[in-house]
């Protein structure tokens, strides 16, 4: 119980004076996974898009593969990076490994089939609603799209925070490609877990607390931005 | 664009035979109404006309090219369709589908919006209207575009007297600014009153296409009288 107040108190301290490395890291943290989470939104959301509209021949096979990978150890998506980005691997001449950049890549990896398959998900039960009225409307692929985008834009809002909350709690993949190296590639993740490695709790704890409230921040954030709850909203 | 010509029109679902084989002629300013019992195909019969069903054989000719006829027909469906939109983004929908500048379908959308007596209750999400209204904004949202032809789908079932009325009176007022309509209805009093033409289909049969005035007296065929007399029909 005393490493939990002790983490508690740690925290709070760490947070009201502003603590440089504690801004640093969760600045790092949130770079970090804010643009693996906009990568994957790029690709994820048309992408959903597209599984919904267009009939294909290995489209449910698609489907299937992206609901198992929803699943993917972060772990095996890390080795998987480091082997393709290490000197040896295709990528290594990029000199990306022990980067940011390769950390995003990792969460890019991970979280795309998460957002898109829950965003496939929302964009089937819209398409089955405007089936009949778009296609009467003789209105083309990118038409139908970008309407289900846009109608929908509220369920993929959640899809895509689903997808922020598991990369910002990420610590395997990021650990593995990145290195966890101070003042280079050291995230709130990652920071914790050295802490805990090195049996101070108490800054590990408080770590965990200024992560969970970014998380919780974010959310709500976003809820209030988009109104989600608002009257009159869908 | 008129006449519109189907000829051996037959449609077949998942190896179930619907409708057909029909043969059937639409001139321009016509209003042709469909009935006939339930599970007759009526509404089947309008949806393979506008091409959102497909022809198991059969042709659907306009005189007019397919692309050229396709943007110049509207559906209204029995349940309309609402988008997850306010009332007044569903009227601008079809219009920004067909490119015309914002000011101009925001002046359109306007003017429908007091036609249609709903202009303070144009920022309210479409789906929170009552069925009338719904109905109501979707015939608006279909004659916003001055389409030629207009394929209605029981436009008024379920509704009370006075938006049966409005409904009817928006209908009459297209008819008389060049719009030709097929539509279907059990309600027999609604097609006396806006008929040109009566189509009497039965168990995915034409079994006949009468004028509106001879319909109600003479009925060609056995099964038509006995609707009519509103009798079962076999």
């Amino acid at each position: 119980m005393n490493d939990i107040w002790d983490g508690i108190v740690q925290a709070f301290t760490l947070i009201y004076t502003l603590d440089s490395d504690l801004i640093k890291i969760s600045l790092r943290s949130l770079q970090v996974t804010l643009s693996a989470l906009a990568i994957s939104c790029i690709i994820a959301l048309p992408l959903a898009a597209v599984l919904t509209i267009q009939q294909f021949k290995f489209r449910r096979f698609m489907i299937a593969l992206l609901n198992a990978l929803m699943g993917l150890p972060p772990v095996v998506v890390g080795l998987l990076v480091y082997i393709v980005l290490s000197r040896s691997g295709p990528f290594g001449v990029l000199d990306l490994l022990y980067t940011t950049t390769a950390m995003i890549i990792a969460q890019t990896i991970i979280i795309t089939p998460l957002i898109t398959s829950i965003a496939h998900q929302s964009l089937r039960e819209l398409w089955s609603e405007y089936h009949d009225l778009l296609i009467s409307m003789n209105t083309s692929h990118t038409q139908r799209i970008k309407t289900l985008l846009w109608d929908a834009r509220r369920a993929l809002l959640t899809a895509s925070l689903a997808g922020f909350g598991r990369a910002i709690g990420e610590v395997g993949a990021i650990m593995i490609v990145g290195g966890n190296i101070d003042n280079a590639t050291r995230v709130l993740t990652t920071a914790i877990a050295l802490e805990t490695s090195k049996g101070d709790f108490a800054l590990a704890l408080a770590l965990g607390f200024v992560l969970i409230l970014i998380t919780i921040a974010v959310n709500i954030g976003t809820h209030w931005l988009s109104q989600t709850e608002s009257e009159g909203r869908w | 664009m008129f006449p519109l010509i189907a000829e051996n029109l037959v449609v077949e679902f998942k190896g179930k035979h619907i409708l057909g084989p029909i043969d059937l002629k639409v001139d321009k300013g016509d209003i042709a109404v469909i009935l006939g019992p339930n599970g007759s195909g009526k509404t089947s019969l309008l949806k393979a006309l506008h091409g959102i069903l497909k022809l198991k054989i059969g042709t659907v000719r306009w005189s007019c090219s397919k692309t050229k006829s396709i943007g110049k027909q509207m559906f209204v469906f029995q349940t309309p369709i609402m988008l997850r939109r306010s009332v007044f983004e569903n009227l601008t929908y079809p219009l920004l589908l067909r490119e015309i500048p914002k000011a101009e379908a925001n002046h359109r959308a306007a003017q429908w919006l007091d036609r249609i007596d709903l202009r303070a209750s144009m920022q309210v999400p479409a789906t929170r209207l009552s069925g009338g209204e719904k109905q109501k904004l979707a015939l608006a949202r279909a004659l916003i575009t001055e389409p030629q032809m207009l394929f209605l789908d029981e436009p008024s079932a379920s509704l009370d007297g006075k938006t049966t009325y409005e409904i009817e009176s928006l209908l009459q007022s297209c008819v008389s600014n060049g719009t030709t309509i097929m539509m279907s209805t059990h309600d027999i009093g609604q097609a006396k009153r806006l008929a040109k033409n009566i189509y009497f289909l039965n168990k995915g049969k034409l079994e006949s296409i009468q004028p509106a005035k001879t319909f109600f007296i003479r009925p060609l065929s056995k099964n038509a009288s006995k609707f009519i007399a509103g009798d079962i029909v076999e």
